[in-house]
């Protein structure tokens, strides 16, 4: 595996969209739910161990070469609400688009053709990572990593936090980040001979209304 | 209350076989071994009680009769009035239930063309009981085609000290209609609540549709944070699948954040909806769940 392939894949600055979304935390700041460091990390720790580990799971199955098109279905099953199907599958057509400029691969290639409107955007970073020479786990630490870092990303922008303390947050989360990974890559070894029901499914009521609430927005800073 | 000839021979279950369907509910304070089989497992024998009850609706070509009522542990089924063609069945808690360490399932079919409501007498209550051990609660829910469910249990309450595992598996025919209700209490009054975890997972026609897993208390992480439960400690769920919905119904948002809120909006299979809810108390959320209803075109509100 490449190190460097998996900084480039979890990087802010790889241009698969995200910085356009908050992942809730837009909302949850418009409702007061979250307005300093200690309640944006409660958000980000629930949101790790929720909405984190289900897309971690996915994620690391792809990675292991299950049929992406079943763990898009997968995906759906696990997503309630018809805002995040929508968001998660339009942040997938983005990261696809620079994945297949990136690591140009069959693989990539198939989603694609197969799913003109796009698979949900956990399934695309797994098939990424594999077509960057990555292993589940890894894949996993990326869908771990990008739950949490969007949202204190966006917190700070839309909090005015200091950059030093959303920093310290993740910080703080690295070891709840590592143990989602493993938990999700865990269950993505078992899905070959299991089926996708073996993957994480944890839920978050407050992510599943609030991001159906927020798409209702007609003025907002952030697409999710 | 009769064991029908056709009960599925699927486990080996207490008062299986010996002509009662009705286990004598009681809780001494030593571990419950209910039957041979268990004991003959070797090990630690499980400390709790062992139940399954299972009832059975059949439509008899004028109405829905239910042949199969089959009473266990804490679990004391009772037919109640039918509802016109409906016809129900009241689940009385028996005894103290969930505590540590027991092992309990529901299973519960309503055949082709039947109308079968299942409701439950009063809340339940998981409770810790002698053993910090876990409590599994299994509730199985099959429709058959051209019947309809409804599923209306009395909320869970998850008294502090508690650890219960709850698994809903939910297997619906293409033409089958379900109202599974499901809320839930975290901790009693001025205390913390246990742990607990429910997994729903809702198949259609073979296909799965819904697959949710939940946790709350600890040990579970920020689960009363503002990403989960914001707070809150009442949190519940209405599912609803009504196949002759012509087009879904746009998303509804009820309540604001300080006294609850709630979506309702359609699955991937725009034939199943989901009203997810949470809010400060039972009746709050209650009032949610019921408005949330009320927006549903051709359902009616349960009572």
């Amino acid at each position: 595996m490449s190190r460097t392939a998996l900084l480039l894949l979890a990087d802010g600055r790889f241009p698969a969209g995200g910085h356009a979304h908050s992942g809730g935390m837009e909302a949850a700041v418009a409702s007061g739910a979250v307005h300093d460091t200690t309640s944006l990390e409660a958000f980000c720790r629930g949101r790790l161990h929720t909405a984190g580990l289900t897309a971690a799971g996915l994620a690391a199955a792809a990675a292991t070469g299950h049929d992406p098109l079943a763990l898009d279905d997968a995906a759906d099953t696990r997503t309630p609400v018809p805002a995040l199907r929508h968001i998660g599958r339009r942040l997938g057509r983005q990261l696809l688009r620079a994945a297949r400029a990136t690591w140009p691969c069959p693989e990539l290639d198939h989603i694609a053709h197969h799913r003109p409107g796009g698979v949900h955007q956990p399934v695309v970073l797994g098939v990424a990572a594999r077509a960057a020479g990555l292993t589940p786990l890894d894949a996993a630490h990326a869908a771990a990593y990008d739950s949490v870092g969007g949202p204190a990303t966006a917190a700070v922008r839309l909090l005015s936090l200091d950059p030093f303390d959303a920093a310290a947050v993740l910080g703080r989360l690295a070891d709840d980040c590592d143990d989602v990974a493993g938990e999700a890559a865990d269950a993505a070894g078992r899905v070959a001979t299991a089926g996708t029901t073996v993957l994480p499914a944890a839920s978050a009521p407050l992510l599943d209304i609030t991001g159906e609430h927020h798409a209702a927005w007609t003025v907002r800073l952030f697409a999710s | 209350m009769k064991s029908g000839p056709e009960a599925p021979a699927t486990a080996l279950l207490p008062g299986d076989g010996d002509g009662t369907s009705t286990r004598r509910p009681v809780r001494t304070g030593t571990p419950h071994l209910p039957d041979a089989a268990s004991r003959a497992t070797g090990g630690t024998p499980p400390a709790g009680v062992r139940a399954a009850a299972r009832l059975r609706a059949a439509h008899n070509g004028r109405t829905t009769t239910v042949p199969l009522l089959h009473s266990d542990g804490p679990f004391h089924l009772r037919r109640l009035r039918p509802r016109g063609e409906q016809a129900r069945v009241c689940v009385l808690g028996a005894m103290s239930a969930p505590l540590g360490g027991d092992r309990l399932a529901l299973d519960v079919t309503a055949g082709a063309r039947t109308r079968l409501e299942v409701t439950t007498a009063a809340a339940t209550i998981a409770l810790r009981g002698s053993t910090r051990d876990p409590a599994t609660y299994d509730v199985r829910l099959t429709v058959g085609e051209d019947a309809s469910l409804d599923w209306l249990p009395q909320p869970l309450i998850s008294a502090a000290g508690s650890t219960l595992h709850q698994t809903y598996r939910v297997e619906l025919a293409g033409t089958s209609r379900l109202l599974l209700r499901e809320e839930q209490l975290l901790g009693r009054s001025a205390e913390p609540p246990g742990h607990l975890s429910t997994r729903l997972t809702v198949r259609r026609n073979g296909r799965p549709v819904l697959d949710q897993h939940t946790a709350y208390g600890a040990p579970a992480s920020a689960w009363d944070g503002p990403a989960v439960l914001g707070g809150h400690r009442a949190t519940g769920q209405l599912l609803l699948v009504e196949p002759g919905l012509d087009a879904p119904p746009a998303p509804v948002l009820l309540g604001d954040p300080a006294r609850g809120q709630c979506v309702l909006a359609p699955l991937a299979d725009s034939q199943v909806l989901l009203a997810t809810a949470v809010a400060p108390t039972l009746a709050r959320l209650r009032h949610l769940l019921d408005a949330a209803l009320a927006h549903v075109p051709r359902a009616e509100a349960p009572s």
